[in-house]
């Protein structure tokens, strides 16, 4: 048991003496939070816009002004031929142009109905999306009050109730996928690099060799990451709840055993990957590849998985990080008890028990 | 320049022989700029919903259908009770509720205004808004067309009741299909490109350091410029090399259209990628070890990426965020990418954010040989 | 000056408060075996390291073939060779592959280094593992290829930083016999090691304790300053007194 301390107490001074790890082991989830919080939006605020009116009439420049006054908007540019359309689009810094053709006016009064264009940089198709949604939000209020004497008002009105997250906050969605991000920077990343290290500087059969049997020596190098990721998950709890007010409606309790359950997936992982890499740099890419990329990407961190294509959905069924971001969002936004997550943790559960069996045998087959 | 030559050789034997190294230089970034091309949307694709009818009348089953006509919308399952429907919704099943009251029909006919509940689950923000923008047009359309049969005015009375319909029209410039693929492949591409050029120049250096192999050299008469040019080289060619394998991925595979010109990519590629190799250069001086130059790596990429316009519009920011963007080389690139390359942008409009990206490239690269001591104290 | 290829006047080097080299001032001349002698901790590899170019000096003069350590050490670097203790050889390249690296590195041209490359594979007989990875070689056969790679540009001194380390007695004797060989050439041989055998083998012989020279002369002449027949005992006498290092 001595050895053990010993080895363990050796760990964790190698990793508190080493400040510039520290600093980002640390610093990183914090400024991640800020970043997620403060600075990422996908709403749309300000878009800069520009308008082609040809018309110059009362109707075109009242729908003008209406968007012109509207928070989405900025109306930062006036053309005056189509021409113009082609280069300011390239300039890259005008969204959406509003094309009011001539005799906007007359046709409207005279026909009934008028046709506007609205012309827009679709090369980010979201954003083309949102800008004319808010457009054509903006146009339907303008003929709703133009016809509010002619049609009386029925209709049917939605009454839309958001769940869960009723500003739609977008931070909301970003903080449980943020816990599972560095959970397994931390812990798989990390620890995969340190036992390699060992492997690589030679040290790892004096390990070996030692009265510290492979469990033992396993467990020691994973203790202190097992800690810091505990430190981790807390502080960014507690950043996201008091800096963000991001809503925490489940139980505590529930969520760190969950957490936990991750760390040990997470380590398991990282453990995984250095029974299979022999020097750093082949455990470092390894990790960043296979786990870290499809964890952010494939895990509906930031992209929806019903939106990905069957084959990609398929796939990420095997990241564990999928199913801690559906615990995690249940417990946190929905208040979600046990019994509705059961089955997301039992796969979890199953993943981690497989991942420990098979780094288990690598290891030992390492040794003979 | 004969030594540069040595060093060169030195470099890239041992690069292609570690076999573990090679497929991911080559063959990982190619495969993860497929999985994530294919992953990296905001789409729509379908989303589940649970139907609480209270009315089951013909119009309350027009409206239905209209909605899952659209085929975005699936109907999951239908419920009598509230509390059923609304475990669906906890559990994930449904991704929103549609109500519909008891007297739907009578009040569309006798011209009464009614409501239809939504219960939208939101933990996706911006899922839950388009949800949200798509069944109101959807229901403001059918609302509009009842009112026009239902109500007591006749088409001809229509006319002359002078009711005003404004429409838009929609006309997508440079991605007539609203494709995500077009819009993302260029920015994986950047990332992709930029995190081996970052991780693997960084660390190689701060592993000869580690290993000891670096004394052997720094004993030498070997220069900083030398020993510096024989360790960026080598990953600015493997970076470039990437880089066109990933365009031809893009042309050929992806069929994103090149409008603009390649050779003028390529040789803001080539900056780039110096200033690339010179930040990995800068944080083998600031390190000891591998282990600190990965996360120190790592977490300045994140940083960029997050913030370099791939996964949300920088013009979303707060306008502080988006000032601090213009120190972000990342965020520039993937910009002049997708200008170049989904618009055609020339040298006139990109020469600026050319400009700044050379002055960053060179004045890191100063920093680092700056920096860089063949003493270790 | 011309006889003298190292000289060295109140050599200092310190690491904040901690004096690692106090004040050592040493003379060795050209063709010269100098050991250099003492625990670990005493300072030896520090001092090396400051002769070669790789850590600056705090305070003090030293001069290595001609050149001033301060100020001329790059050209320093031109005229001296280095073995490190840990050999520094590219594990993932061939024998081949570091000769014509090291070689190249050193400037010798093509023809040159085709020239060395044969003569090094015979004299050192690897001719059957030259397309070997060379961390896939015996300690042994390492070592004399960092030996002989250390000296491919034929310098007038050669710095062997504890060449011995790890191998046994008779490719020992083996590598000092090397050794000879060069210094019989006139190369200055500066070499640190804690086997006080080794001494033995040396023209001077200087044992440094807690980073100061306690003794300095030749074999001979120390063990009749000491009145002993080993230089072992002198070692053991001058470090027991140590306050670094293990006793």
């Amino acid at each position: 048991m001595n050895s053990f301390r010993g080895f363990v107490i050796k760990e964790f001074k190698q990793i508190y003496r080493d400040t510039r790890t520290l600093v980002v082991l640390f610093g990183m989830p914090v400024l991640m939070l800020l970043i997620f919080g403060f600075a990422i939006r996908n709403e749309v605020n300000n878009a800069k816009i520009g308008v082609l009116d040809l018309a110059k009439d009362e109707v075109s420049s009242a729908i003008i002004q209406k968007i012109a006054a509207s928070k989405a908007f900025q109306l930062n540019a006036y053309l005056t031929s189509y021409d113009e359309v082609e280069s300011i689009f390239r300039e890259g810094e005008i969204k959406e142009i509003i094309v009011f053709e001539k005799d906007f006016a007359r046709n409207l009064s005279r026909s009934g109905s008028a046709s506007i264009q609205l012309i827009t940089d679709a090369t980010d198709p979201n954003l083309a999306n949102i800008v004319q949604t808010y457009t054509n939000a903006i146009i339907a209020d303008y003929v709703q009050e133009l016809n509010s004497n002619s049609i009386p008002d029925v209709g049917i009105k939605v009454h839309s109730k958001m769940m869960n997250n009723e500003e739609l906050a977008s931070v909301n969605l970003f903080v449980p996928g943020l816990i599972a991000v560095i959970l397994m920077l931390v812990s798989a990343l990390m620890t995969s690099i340190s036992i390699t290290k060992e492997k690589e500087m030679g040290n790892m059969e004096i390990l070996l060799v030692s009265p510290l049997k492979p469990h033992h020596i396993i467990i020691g190098k994973v203790l202190p990451y097992l800690l810091l990721s505990v430190v981790n998950v807390v502080t960014i709890l507690v950043l996201a709840k008091y800096i963000f007010q991001v809503p925490f409606l489940g139980s505590y309790v529930l969520f760190f055993a969950e957490s936990i359950l991750f760390i040990v997936t997470a380590l398991s992982l990282g453990v995984f990957i250095s029974s299979v890499a022999n020097n750093q740099q082949t455990a470092m890419m390894v990790s960043l590849v296979v786990l870290l990329l499809p964890t952010i990407l494939l895990s509906g961190f930031i992209f929806p998985i019903e939106s990905m294509p069957l084959p990609l959905q398929v796939i990420s069924n095997i990241i564990p990080a999928k199913w801690f971001l559906v615990i995690v969002r249940g417990i946190m936004l929905k208040g979600s008890g046990i019994l509705i997550i059961w089955k997301e943790t039992a796969i979890l559960i199953g993943i981690t028990l497989i991942f420990i069996t098979f780094s288990l045998k690598k290891f030992k087959v390492r040794l003979q | 320049m004969r030594i540069i030559k040595f060093l060169l050789q030195k470099e890239f034997l041992q690069i292609f022989r570690n076999k573990a190294m090679l497929p991911i230089i080559f063959v990982i970034p190619i495969v993860q700029l497929l999985v994530l091309s294919f992953a990296a949307t905001y789409e729509l694709k379908e989303a589940r919903f649970a139907l609480i009818d209270r009315d089951q009348s013909i119009a309350s089953r027009e409206l239905v259908s209209k909605l899952q006509a659209t085929g975005y919308f699936t109907l999951q399952s239908e419920f009598t009770s509230g509390e059923e429907a609304q475990i669906q919704l906890d559990k994930g099943k449904v991704s929103f509720i549609v109500v519909i009251p008891r007297d739907f029909q009578q009040s569309l006919s006798s011209n009464n205004p009614t409501n239809i509940q939504l219960v939208i689950d939101a933990v996706d923000g911006s899922v839950a808004n388009l949800i949200n923008s798509y069944v109101n047009s959807i229901v403001r359309d059918f609302s509009i067309d009842k009112s026009a049969s239902i109500s007591l005015i006749s088409p001809q009375n229509l006319q002359q009741a002078s009711i005003k319909k404004i429409s838009t029209q929609a006309i997508n410039w440079y991605n007539p299909n609203l494709d995500y693929i077009t819009y993302m492949v260029p920015g994986i591409l950047v990332i992709l490109v930029s995190m081996i050029g970052l991780f693997l120049s960084g660390m190689n250096i701060v592993r000869e350091r580690e290993i000891g192999t670096i004394e052997q050299l720094n004993v030498t008469p070997i220069t900083k410029f030398q020993f510096m040019v024989g360790k960026l080289v080598p990953f600015w060619v493997i970076g470039m090399f990437d880089l066109l394998l990933g365009l031809t991925l893009a042309r050929f595979g992806f069929q994103i259209p090149f409008l603009g010109s390649l050779t003028t990519i390529l040789i803001i590629a080539g900056i780039y990628l110096v200033l690339i190799q010179a930040l990995g250069l800068f944080i083998s001086t600031i390190t000891d070890t591998q282990q600190q130059a990965m996360f120190i790596a790592w977490f300045i990429m994140v940083v960029f990426i997050l913030m370099g316009g791939l996964f949300t519009p920088i013009e979303s920011m707060p306008m502080w965020a988006q000032k601090v963007t213009l120190a972000n080389p990342i965020a520039y690139f993937i910009k002049i990418m997708r200008m170049v390359l989904l618009k055609g942008a020339g040298w006139k409009e990109v020469y600026g954010m050319v400009l700044i990206i050379s002055a960053m490239a060179g004045g890191l690269l100063a920093i680092s040989v700056n920096r860089y001591k063949k003493t270790s104290g | 000056m011309s006889n003298i290829a190292i000289e060295t006047d109140a050599l200092t080097k310190t690491f904040g408060d901690f004096t690692a080299v106090d004040e050592i001032s040493i003379k060795v001349e050209k063709g010269e075996i100098f050991g250099f002698l003492g625990a670990n901790g005493a300072g030896k590899t520090t001092a090396m390291k400051m002769l070669t170019g790789l850590l600056t000096p705090t305070s003090g003069k030293a001069m290595v073939s001609g050149f001033d350590v301060f100020s001329q050490s790059e050209s320093i670097k031109k005229n001296i060779g280095y073995m490190s203790q840990k050999f520094s050889l590219y594990d993932d390249l061939t024998p081949e592959e570091n000769i014509r690296f090291y070689g190249g590195i050193y400037g010798l041209d093509q023809h040159q280094l085709s020239k060395k490359r044969k003569e090094l594979i015979e004299s050192l007989e690897l001719e059957k593992v030259r397309k070997k990875l060379v961390g896939s070689l015996p300690l042994g056969w390492k070592q004399k290829l960092a030996f002989a790679i250390s000296i491919i540009h034929e310098p007038n001194i050669v710095f062997l930083d504890e060449p011995t380390g790890g191998v046994d007695p008779i490719t020992r004797r083996q590598f000092w016999e090397r050794i000879y060989q060069v210094a019989e050439k006139g190369v200055t041989v500066f070499v640190t090691t804690h086997y006080m055998d080794e001494a033995e083998y040396c023209d001077t012989v200087s044992i440094m304790v807690d980073g100061k020279i306690e003794a300095m002369d030749s074999p001979d002449n120390l063990k009749k300053k000491f009145k002993t027949n080993s230089i072992e005992d002198i070692f053991i006498r001058l470090a027991r007194v140590a306050k670094r290092g293990d006793r």
